[in-house]
């Protein structure tokens, strides 16, 4: 189907556009407030929707972790206006257990779900896939919305949760049975947890009705000319990422099914001997509780990556513009993505080293995790000789991208430790994990997002944000960052274990006191200038400095062709051609060359 | 809200409405300016700050290691022959990723410093090079296959089978606690079955202590068949506690971990060891101890030191508070605590004495053969 097609639903108006194209106009249709913002078919609105949706959650997210650090950092005083703000889960301005493991539950679920995946690949898939391979819209608009909405009611569920009597689902963002199968062992486990599979049973089918639109997108709809190997690192690394998500997502969504089954249809997928205080033995035998975690873990480690892999196609692409600099490396850094896509699947039981798996079993997951590594080095050391000699613009986008290079370095290389099965047997469920993972699934991502929106904001909004608090909110985020999750690897080193409310009864984990303090306020101040960026950000969308030129980074490719706020249908006229890769910049003398503009026979070959 | 609360908040207020003032102010500035000039300004500033970053990052890591080392395990030597291995692996890690993290974090924040923005510069047109990209694909690839090799070299030593001469300590979590078992003098675990648990009858873990007959019941309460449950004379001198799990010093030990309710996790942090607690599936784990929890009291300069046990599984709302035990202690302590221990058969049934009993044969699994059975007779019972 060609992007008329899917545009307009009428083929017959393609054929002949190349002769009097000055006529065609793209809106034919008249849009009313509820089609243009509401149930928009625009990629470029459902993109926004997604972000926007990402920043609330992300919001509720961050203050999630605001107020479990703050029992973290000072377990021994009350604040009495916590007990204003959530009633009976402070009581006497103490959070306590039920409500800090609720927190933490769904601090993890939000943030890797709803922000990192929903928000950073919903975002940026949609706005970006059609713009940067030159296609009108999505390959189906109408899935697409459905997408969002589905998105919309998994988040409303999910938000629910928390308002009900039982509280919650607050078994960790894992739900790991028995615990979140019996709602005897938890409360959190009861209603709450009927919310939580729910929300999230909405949310795969979000992410799989997104998944399946980005990929045949990319395959089918590039325009002519693009090539694959034309393609921008950002196209490539999303397209992987909606590969990794169709094909890991249905596995976690039967895990779920399962546990659903176990929770209310008395069947033992996962249960097996069990005697419950005060409920006594349960008639259940013969499951395997092992069996919801390799479910579970062979969509949560591709989900990793789902997170990842956005966050390095935009860092890729956003160093390159700015460096000007064609990216190092452009079919190796094709090639890792696709090796980190593949071996994503072959990994996942390293999360599962200490369950009693077999030894055998997890020495080859030892070779297949430590085999990640190879891929993530090429990268890295492919970013580090692009702004190799080159010529960097400070523009945020830029600091953020080279931010995210700096926390995949120091994440990635943690992974090493933990993949390791000798040092996981020690490590394992430490701040150590903590630590890790948060710098390198959790900021990185982060930083990546926010690359990507600082470049992509006057694509989306027609204005810039302010650079100053840009700067401000960089530099901070990143010090804060290694200020918060640096020192927890010696946590980690020392056994602390995680998902613990209070460490004072344990002798061999109390001497972190003052440092929990340190890493609770530098947590607020950081959480706080977040609020700031939401602000430029909203701020921004109607006051920030207008974009006066097509192209303000001087890019190469298709996004920065079209008009500086783009229609329904991204391009007046027609679609642009494509003549070469993404990358020419300081080729031949010049700052750059588009994607659109014809090879020159006299020039130099790369 | 206090009112520090309210100062703090009032701070925070003030120091974002004068950023966001600056920020006005600046955009101004550059229209005023030009902004080439103001961007060439702020890019100035930014490259220098990397190179800043750079700098005091780096003295920040040796601080933080300087502050924080004496904190962690590594200050002193691992309790176990294992945790020694593991120290060792990790020591090659720290040694192959530190320097690799050094290098690269200097060249990022150097070059982005080093190649900023200039008139003067044009960007190197430098698209690839297969040379160089071999050379990061292989040596990668080698370094990782050593941490591979050590790491899976240790991985089979700590996770092999136990001495025969193991001592063997069964470990069972539950909500929110451990419960530790000893063979007694048969040296052989008796049977038993969760639906014999009776914490009123002091039989935490369902030791199979009588002939009984057990009703299984559905999700609805309804019965379901029968149990035939045949009693264990081996389980008759088993020793149950909940106060702490003696080890012996030099002696290794096998640990056998169940879980009576939800899954927990073993976790050993001072003999860098840890194993999950599963139910319904046993799990194993063995080790050396190397020192007496009183020799570990002066290593670490700590006279409250114990080995505590950390639950590292979330394990429902009391999880952090879920601690146990370990005691290593010489050989004629643990001879002498293990004589001062009664086994919870007697402890449950007084009248029994223990010394009229007749050794014990191991008996026949009985109740794995009859439950198949049992769950295909017809049931008459009515409902309750």
């Amino acid at each position: 189907m060609s992007n008329e097609a899917v545009l307009h639903g009428h083929p017959e108006v393609v054929t002949t556009h190349e002769v009097h194209h000055d006529e065609h106009h793209v809106h034919h249709h008249k849009e009313t407030f509820i089609t243009k913002y509401v149930f928009s078919q625009d990629h470029k609105m459902i993109a926004k929707q997604f972000l926007i949706t990402g920043m609330t959650w992300a919001i509720i997210g961050g203050l999630m972790s605001v107020l479990f650090r703050l029992q973290l950092g000072y377990p021994d005083q009350t604040f009495p206006w916590l007990e204003d703000i959530l009633g009976r889960w402070a009581k006497g301005g103490k959070i306590t257990a039920e409500n800090y493991y609720a927190l933490v539950t769904m601090h993890g679920t939000v943030l890797v779900f709803f922000v990192l995946t929903g928000g950073l690949s919903g975002t940026f898939a949609n706005f970006l896939i059609p713009l940067q391979c030159g296609a009108r819209d999505m390959a189906s608009p109408f899935m697409n919305m459905l997408s969002y909405w589905f998105f919309f009611g998994g988040s409303v569920v999910m938000l629910s949760s928390l308002f009900i009597q039982t509280g919650p689902f607050s078994g960790g963002w894992t739900a790991y049975p028995p615990l979140s199968a019996l709602g005897d062992a938890s409360p959190g486990s009861k209603t709450g947890m009927d919310l939580w599979i729910t929300a999230m049973a909405m949310f795969v089918i979000s992410s799989l009705l997104g998944g399946l639109n980005y990929i045949s997108t990319v395959l089918n709809l590039r325009t002519k000319g693009m090539s694959m190997t034309r393609l921008p690192l950002t196209i490539w690394a999303l397209f992987f990422t909606a590969v990794l998500g169709v094909l890991s997502f249905p596995v976690l969504l039967s895990g779920f099914i399962l546990l659903l089954f176990d929770r209310h249809a008395g069947t033992s997928f996962y249960l097996s001997d069990i005697y419950i205080n005060g409920v006594g033995a349960l008639p259940n035998e013969g499951g395997s509780a092992i069996l919801f975690q390799h479910l579970f873990w062979f969509l949560g480690h591709p989900e990793v990556y789902i997170i990842l892999l956005p966050a390095m196609g935009m860092a890729s692409e956003i160093l390159s513009v700015n460096a000007r600099k064609p990216i190092f490396g452009y079919m190796a850094m094709v090639g890792s993505l696709f090796a980190i896509t593949i071996l994503a699947f072959l990994v996942w039981a390293h999360h599962m080293f200490v369950t009693g798996l077999n030894p055998f079993l997890g020495s080859v997951f030892v070779l297949l995790t430590l085999l990640i590594a190879v891929p993530s080095a090429i990268k890295v050391f492919n970013w580090l000789t692009t702004i190799w000699k080159a010529n960097i613009r400070f523009t945020p986008g830029m600091l953020f991208a080279l931010g995210f290079v700096s926390l995949f370095i120091s994440g990635g290389l943690t992974g090493i430790f933990l993949g390791n099965s000798t040092l996981d047997i020690h490590l394992h469920d430490t701040y150590f994990v903590i630590a890790h993972f948060h710098i390198v699934m959790g900021v990185s991502a982060f930083f990546g997002m926010f690359a990507g929106i600082y470049h992509w904001f006057p694509k989306m909004y027609g204005r810039y944000l302010n650079s100053t608090m840009a700067y401000v909110h960089f530099w901070v985020t990143l010090i804060g960052a290694y200020l918060i999750f640096w020192p927890m690897h010696y946590e980690g080193l020392a056994g602390m274990p995680r998902r613990y409310l209070d460490y004072s009864i344990w002798e061999s984990f109390k001497q972190f006191s003052d440092l929990n303090k340190f890493i609770s306020t530098v947590a607020m101040i950081v959480f706080a200038v977040q609020l700031m960026f939401v602000f430029n950000f909203f701020y921004s969308i109607f006051k920030g400095r207008k974009v006066t030129t097509q192209n303000p980074w001087g890019s190469t490719t298709l996004e920065w062709t079209a008009p500086i706020r783009p229609g329904h249908g991204n391009w007046p006229g027609e679609i642009p051609e494509v003549h070469r890769w993404a990358y020419d910049y300081s080729k031949d003398g010049r700052d750059f060359i588009p994607q659109t503009e014809p090879i020159n026979p006299n020039e130099s070959k790369h | 809200m206090t009112t520090t609360g309210i100062f703090l908040l009032a701070i925070l207020a003030l120091g974002f409405l004068i950023t966001f003032q600056i920020a006005k102010a600046s955009e101004y500035v550059s229209v005023l300016k030009g902004e080439k000039k103001a961007f060439e300004q702020s890019n100035k500033i930014n490259g220098a700050l990397m190179v800043v970053f750079l700098v005091l990052g780096l003295i920040g890591v040796f601080w933080c290691n300087k502050l924080l080392y004496g904190k962690t395990l590594l200050a002193h030597p691992s309790a176990s022959d294992h945790g020694k291995n593991i120290d060792t692996m990790l020591y090659i890690t720290i040694a192959i990723t530190g320097i690799v993290f050094f290098v690269t974090q200097i060249l990022l924040f150097w070059f982005a410093y080093k190649y900023q923005h200039s008139e003067k510069r044009k960007a190197f047109y430098f698209p690839h090079n297969n040379k160089l990209e071999i050379l990061w694909t292989t040596v990668p690839a080698i370094t990782l296959c050593i941490l591979v090799g050590f790491g899976l070299m240790y991985w089979f030593r700590i996770t092999g089978d136990a001495p025969a001469n193991a001592m063997q300590v069964e470990i069972t979590g539950k909500q929110f606690g451990w419960i530790y078992r000893y063979p007694g003098k048969d040296n052989t675990f008796g049977k038993k079955y969760y639906r014999m648990i009776d914490e009123g009858k002091n039989n935490q873990l369902g030791l199979t202590w009588i002939d009984s007959t057990i009703t299984k019941r559905d999700n609805h309460n309804n019965p379901s068949g029968t149990v035939d449950i045949k009693a264990d004379p081996a389980s008759f001198d088993d020793i149950v506690t909940n106060e702490a799990m003696y080890l012996v010093k030099g002696e290794p030990v096998k640990l056998i971990i169940n879980s009576r309710d939800v899954i927990h996790d073993v976790g050993l942090s001072h003999f860098r060891l840890k194993m999950d607690a599963v139910p319904g599936t046993p799990t194993t784990m063995w080790f050396t101890p190397l020192y007496t929890t009183a020799e570990m009291k002066e290593i670490t300069k700590n006279p409250k030191f114990e080995y505590e046990i950390s639950c590292d599984q979330m394990c429902g709302n009391g999880h952090y508070s879920m601690k146990g035990l370990i005691k290593v202690v010489t050989k004629e302590e643990f001879i002498l605590w293990r004589a001062k221990q009664k086994p919870a058969y007697v402890t449950a049934f007084p009248d029994k004495d223990p010394a009229n009993k007749l050794p014990a044969p191991a008996a026949a699994d009985s109740t794995k053969a009859t439950a198949g059975n049992a769950a295909k007779q017809p049931i008459a019972a009515a409902k309750p």
